[in-house]
């Protein structure tokens, strides 16, 4: 106030970030480096697989090539002050996932396996081209028709139910598929689709939208116990509930890694928009419970605990067992540097070796070095979308931001940690990086949805406007 | 392929990721480091001169009765802006709309501000296109430049609206 009452400091200042304006060129430098690495190592895996450059190196960096271009052009058009590194390193991720794919098609394993199981091979590779192309196509359709992030806060219930039915969805008689004991799949007309990959962005909009309204109640009345803001009792429903559904989900559909991911979802954002530490510690002793009784009851999430405890204990009776054992040998015989790209024996791994198992090839292919890229080109992903919802100036979408790379983080965690024997192994797939199509698409919506959010958060303060008091003391002066 | 070939590569390989992770590291300093001080009373002297000078022209009281007629079609103001207050930078097209502000969550622009009361204010243009600010009976009150509001005004272009720490102006 004192700036308006008090003539005589109208001399106010504003602090602001120094942004160059839309740092549109640096993305494209980035882009242009993120085509040429995939090429680079699909270029090495052809050498080192056949001893000769591929035959479709020029097709497939032509493909990833105009699939940037169209990326960078869309962001330049929509959003032009969008964070200058998502993209960069979704493509780049996106097209190292190709070649790793790529690479595990060659194997003449996996080659023997597909066609002794189901009497015919089919690359994944190309139709993983396809999926990115798609993935893309979302992308740009979620910048040019998503003006602003705020729109989205109408949908708050509507969000709600529309991620329940897709999450309830495998479960449908008819409609859901039972991969492996998994029922987190649907089948359309041929393709399989993964429902819950969509949901994560959708049922992200219900819990920004809901917390936003609620965060106050769910803050501010507590009462404070051994250093902790404990909760009133009624404000407890909504994390029940949530916990309920989720313990549903993995009794139902047999799946830890959707419902661990909604949970997890939801105490993070809840953490952020109340700042209490108390909903973690909740939020921990509650997955840790309903995690203990599930696994005592349900065989298949039975079958993966035991898998996860000792892997080398069933490795000749189970293949849950012997899937863990050869994905952790795989990161045993990466050493530091990894043994080359297209020379290791990830393929040992058999089956989803190129999709819930891909981050096992780069374990071995490229080593210890390798995986700690790997996991800082997403953990910078992850760290421009928390970036994002520090700028964002609204509410909604600062949780809204912070959802969406929570989510993300917590994939990455877990399904990393499953392949490494750190957590039991769930049945989600690393993003942008593993052959499945509802994940690439997913994720491609996902970071589209963060690049609108970060530009109207980077878009530049309109400068300030005259200040009534400096006018007032002009006109006095005679 | 002769081995040392692919040992070349492989090496080649992580040192091209590994420098792709810091190149863009580096793009993150900027966004860490160093933040802009801009004198607001010098930059609008040298930045705006014209519009310094018609308003010296005309004193408040006048510019408000003046801005129903023919000043007011010709600059019409077609944005509202949040120019102080943690929503620095946000803005609204007007286009016909009322515009409410306040701390409940179906206001146009949600104030996160212990001094803003649910229903604080709203702004709507009358029948001839004029923009009105009328305070809705809020605990701490709406400022136009630094009155109290106690009845609906009319807003004149430039002017500032005060709520609390919050500060917006009609624009062109």
């Amino acid at each position: 106030m004192s700036s308006t009452t008090n003539p005589s400091t109208h001399h106010t200042s504003t602090i602001g970030a120094i942004g160059a304006p839309s740092r549109r060129n640096t993305e494209l430098a980035l882009l242009v480096f993120a085509v040429v690495i995939p090429v680079f190592a699909y270029a090495n895996v052809g050498l080192a697989i056949n001893d000769q450059v591929p035959s479709g190196l020029l097709g497939y960096g032509l493909g990833l090539g105009l699939l940037a271009a169209v990326g960078h052009l869309v962001v330049r058009k929509f959003a032009p002050y969008a964070d200058p590194l998502m993209l960069p390193l979704a493509t780049l991720l996106n097209g190292l996932g190709l070649v790793l794919i790529w690479r595990l098609d060659q194997s003449p394993r996996l080659q023997q396996r597909a066609e002794s199981l189901f009497g015919s091979f089919s690359p994944d590779a190309p139709k993983q081209l396809l999926y990115s192309a798609l993935g893309i196509a979302l992308f740009v359709v979620v910048l040019m028709l998503l003006k602003d992030h705020r729109i989205l806060q109408r949908y708050t219930y509507i969000s709600m139910a529309a991620a329940i039915v897709l999450l309830l969805l495998p479960l449908v008689p008819g409609l859901g598929a039972n991969v492996n004991g998994a029922k987190i799949w649907i089948s359309i007309g041929g393709f399989s689709i993964q429902p819950g990959e969509f949901a994560k962005i959708i049922i992200a909009v219900f819990f920004s939208g809901y917390l936003m309204v609620k965060r106050d109640a769910l803050a501010l009345a507590s009462r404070r116990f051994m250093g902790l803001y404990l909760p009133r009792g009624r404000d407890l429903g909504p994390i029940l509930t949530l916990w309920a559904v989720s313990l549903l989900i993995l009794v139902f559909e047999n799946d830890l890694g959707t419902s661990l991911l909604f949970f997890g979802m939801f105490v993070i954002m809840l953490y952020v928009a109340t700042e209490r530490t108390s909903w973690i510690v909740i939020g921990l002793l509650m997955s840790a419970g309903g995690a203990v009784v599930v696994s005592t009851f349900a065989s298949q999430v039975k079958v993966r605990v035991t898998a996860w405890l000792d892997p080398f204990g069933c490795y000749e009776t189970s293949g849950a067992c012997e899937q863990i054992g050869q994905s952790i040998m795989s990161f045993g015989s990466g050493g530091v540097l990894g043994t080359g790209l297209g020379q290791g024996n990830s393929d040992l791994i058999g089956f989803a070796a190129n999709s819930d198992f891909i981050f096992a090839t780069v374990g071995e292919e490229l080593g210890l070095a390798g995986v700690m890229a790997f996991l800082l080109l997403y953990g910078l992903i992850i760290e421009r979308g928390i970036r994002t919802a520090l700028a964002a100036r609204d509410p909604f979408g600062k949780l809204f931001a912070t959802g969406l790379s929570g989510a993300f983080a917590l994939q990455i965690f877990v399904v990393a940690g499953g392949v490494m024997g750190l957590i039991p192994l769930t049945g989600m797939t690393m993003p942008f990086l593993a052959s499945g199509g509802s994940s690439v698409i997913a994720n491609w919506a996902l970071v589209g949805i963060l690049l609108r959010i970060s530009d109207t958060a980077r878009r530049p303060a309109p400068a300030p406007a005259s200040n009534p008091d400096a006018e007032m003391t002009q006109v006095v002066r005679p | 392929m002769s081995e040392l070939t692919l040992t070349v590569m492989r090496l080649g390989f992580l040192a091209v990721l590994w420098l792709f992770v810091i190149v863009a590291v580096q793009v993150i300093r900027s966004d860490l480091f160093g933040t802009r001080v801009t004198q607001r009373g010098s930059r609008r002297e040298s930045g705006r001169p014209q519009q310094a000078a018609r308003q010296q022209a005309a004193p408040p009281q006048q510019r408000q009765q003046a801005s129903g007629g023919g000043r007011q079609r010709r600059g019409a103001p077609t944005k509202l802006v949040v120019s102080e207050g943690i929503l620095t930078g946000t803005t609204v097209a007007l286009q016909g709309q009322t515009i409410t502000l306040g701390r409940a969550h179906d206001s146009t622009i949600v104030l996160d501000d212990d001094y803003a009361s649910s229903r604080h204010a709203r702004i709507y243009p009358d029948r001839d296109g004029q923009w009105i600010v009328e305070d809705l009976g809020s605990t701490n009150g709406t400022y136009l430049d630094r009155t109290r509001l106690t009845t609906p005004t009319p807003i004149p272009l430039g002017a500032s609206i005060r709520i609390g720490k919050t500060v917006i102006e009609l624009r062109k």
